[in-house]
């Protein structure tokens, strides 16, 4: 190896070495969501007698870590179902075709999508339109008399589905 | 005074060396007949370029108010569209700046691909303009997040969703979209540094290429009919063309400058009269009331994802703009030879009205959005149809509206278009016919209403359907 090519190979090397060395961080950095734990607690949405059989109830909870700045977006909302007295259907709002969010119209007994017409029953089924699968279920438990529902990350139909 | 700024002209241009960097750019030679009316073509470039300049000058404005955290980003909007001096005007330049800057790119595109002048040898200004093009939706996209309102929270959740169609690394992508389980406090931070600093990084860089290019590789002459490119001979036949060839500033300079000016002055008149673009309702994820939709140009995108046939959405959702931007990507290596007159190239035309036509079409289709239910609060039928109804049946006109069936069908012009028209059903349908429909539902659109119905609410809206006999 002459003296030149020598010369030129540390340059490149170097070079490389330096973007390597910003870059490993800073990919990390970048790509951290990809290593948090999923998040796997029970927060309380209300007493159970409020979702009496028969009714389906909108209820809300906040992120029980939120950051500091997350505001609104911290707050998360779900339909809960009163199957039976001790029994309950807890579903995410997001409309498993692209997570728009499903309303419930309690005179026709179905949960409507305002972005591309889905429509499901109210045991979360699909009733019509694009949806590829039912409404998306949380699990839940009964704690001292109220609703416990665990947090989840965004279900979404394509994967990551709980 | 002239002679004056003169001096400082001549010390400045020798010190800088100007000469030779951008007084040789200014005045590169174009082909001649750019000085002719066919230059008007030849301007939508620069025309783009002007509306970019636009877009950092008035975003920089907005980043020095706006605050890109959850908690603030909506009511720093708020102020800036409001209280701001200048301010609603500043961001209403922004927003229709960027539809201007999506419609002109595109037009810049049609009329290149028209004149058949990304052939050889100038394949890589149309590649790096194609690039230049997703990233401009890019921009678009991003932007409209930002403005963070119900629109904006529930775009990112479909983003996400679409994101995780993907194949194998979904979920992945639907993660880094969201910033994490949900969209929340790490969500809006991620999409603004995207759109402040990645993106326009890489558009000034993929600028610097194109321009260098347009430059370099000189401006394509305007296309003759017969007059094939063959790569053994085009360079030097352009090379002889440009000795007879005019300078780009100012002879060919003065058209696109016209062009521009009109453009700034377009979305500076529609900002001034129409304003900031209105923020939607808060980005509350508990109000579920809602009605998302992505601004005008992504309309047409928004119709195509509710026709999908069902099962083929993850192949269309992915698979169809990554064919749809390879085969643009990729279009000059396909065709880099032979003609490039439009009048030789029927296919080319086809494809551009073929284009226009499809997009128009699920655009109107997506404004229209027959196939969302509209909403039944506070409706009623019009008095033409509940008008002289008996008890029984005026009791079921009631219900055909409390129950939704009003979301989807229309009875005397009034009502949703998802289903068809009942202002005739009885006399398309028998007494058993309708029943069996509400109860047990038909196809892929009407749910079973078998479980929304006691025997003699249902009763009371067939005896109303069943008067329903002309349109």
């Amino acid at each position: 190896m002459d003296r030149r090519k020598f010369l030129s190979r540390v340059t490149i090397g170097l070079s490389a070495a330096i973007a390597a060395l910003v870059g490993v961080p800073i990919l990390g950095y970048l790509i951290a969501p990809l290593f948090e734990r999923e998040q796997d607690t029970y927060v309380a949405v209300g007493e159970t007698t409020k979702f009496q059989p028969g009714t389906t109830t909108l209820v809300q909870f906040d992120d029980p870590s939120p950051l500091a700045w997350a505001g609104q977006t911290a707050k998360t909302a779900l339909w809960v179902r009163g199957v039976s007295e001790s029994s309950f259907q807890v579903f995410n709002v997001n409309c498993t075709h692209l997570g728009c969010p499903v309303d419930w119209r309690s005179q026709a007994k179905l949960f409507l999508c305002p972005c591309h017409g889905g429509v499901y029953y109210e045991d979360g089924t699909v009733a019509g339109g694009p949806p590829p699968r039912p409404l998306f279920e949380r699990e839940w438990r009964v704690d001292a008399g109220k609703l416990m529902v665990k947090t989840q990350r965004l279900p979404t139909a394509g994967g990551g589905a709980p | 005074m002239n002679r004056l700024v003169r001096a400082i002209g001549r010390w400045l241009g020798l010190r800088l060396e100007l000469e030779d960097s951008v007084g040789a750019v200014l005045t590169h030679p174009v082909p001649a007949a750019l000085g002719g009316p066919v230059g008007w073509w030849y301007v939508f470039g620069s025309a783009t370029l002007a509306m970019f300049i636009v877009q950092v000058v008035t975003g920089v404005g907005l980043a020095m108010t706006y605050v890109p955290a959850p908690n603030s980003a909506y009511e720093s909007l708020q102020f800036i569209s409001g209280q701001a001096t200048l301010g609603g005007v500043v961001r209403g330049i922004h927003y229709f700046g960027a539809g201007a800057m999506v419609v002109l790119v595109l037009v810049h595109m049609t009329q290149v691909f028209l004149f058949g002048s990304y052939k050889f040898p100038r394949e890589a200004n149309w590649m790096s303009g194609s690039l230049l093009l997703l990233a401009t939706l890019a921009m678009a996209f991003t932007g409209q997040l930002l403005r963070w309102d119900q629109d904006a929270f529930w775009s990112i959740v479909v983003a996400a969703e679409q994101a995780a169609r993907a194949p194998v690394i979904g979920g992945f992508l639907a993660t880094l979209v969201v910033a994490g389980q949900n969209v929340g406090g790490a969500t809006l931070t991620r999409f603004y540094a995207t759109h402040v600093f990645l993106i326009p990084a890489a558009i000034f860089g993929l600028l610097g290429v194109h321009i260098y290019l347009v430059v370099k590789r000189g401006i394509s002459e305007p296309p003759v009919p017969g007059e094939r490119v063959d790569t053994r001979t085009y360079l030097a036949r352009y090379k002889e063309l440009l000795r007879r060839g005019i300078p780009f500033y100012p002879d060919a300079a003065v058209r696109d400058a016209v062009v521009s000016f009109v453009a700034v002055l377009i979305v500076i008149v529609l900002a001034v009269i129409a304003g900031a673009p209105m923020l939607g309702k808060p980005p509350d994820p508990t109000i579920i009331v809602a009605d998302p939709r992505p601004d005008w140009y992504f309309i047409g995108y928004f119709a195509l994802l509710a026709v999908i046939p069902k099962g083929l959405e993850s192949i269309v959702i992915i698979g169809l703009p990554a064919l749809a931007f390879g085969f643009l990507f990729l279009l000059p290596l396909i065709r880099p030879r032979g003609e490039r007159h439009v009048s030789r190239r029927p296919m080319a035309t086809a494809a551009v009205g073929l284009g226009v036509l499809v997009y128009g079409a699920f655009t109107a289709a997506g404004f229209a959005s027959s196939w969302v239910p509209v909403s039944t609060e506070g409706a009623s039928l019009p008095a033409a149809v509940v008008g002289g109804l008996g008890p029984q049946e005026a009791a079921g006109a009631r219900l055909f509206v409390q129950k939704d069936c009003f979301a989807c069908h229309q009875i005397g012009g009034a009502g949703g278009r998802r289903g068809p028209a009942l202002g005739d059903v009885a006399a398309r349908l028998s007494h058993d016919q309708i029943v069996t429909t509400i109860l047990d539902g038909k196809g892929q659109a009407m749910p079973s209403f078998a479980g929304a119905f006691t025997p003699q609410d249902l009763a009371d809206l067939v005896a109303f359907l069943e008067t329903r006999r002309g349109p």
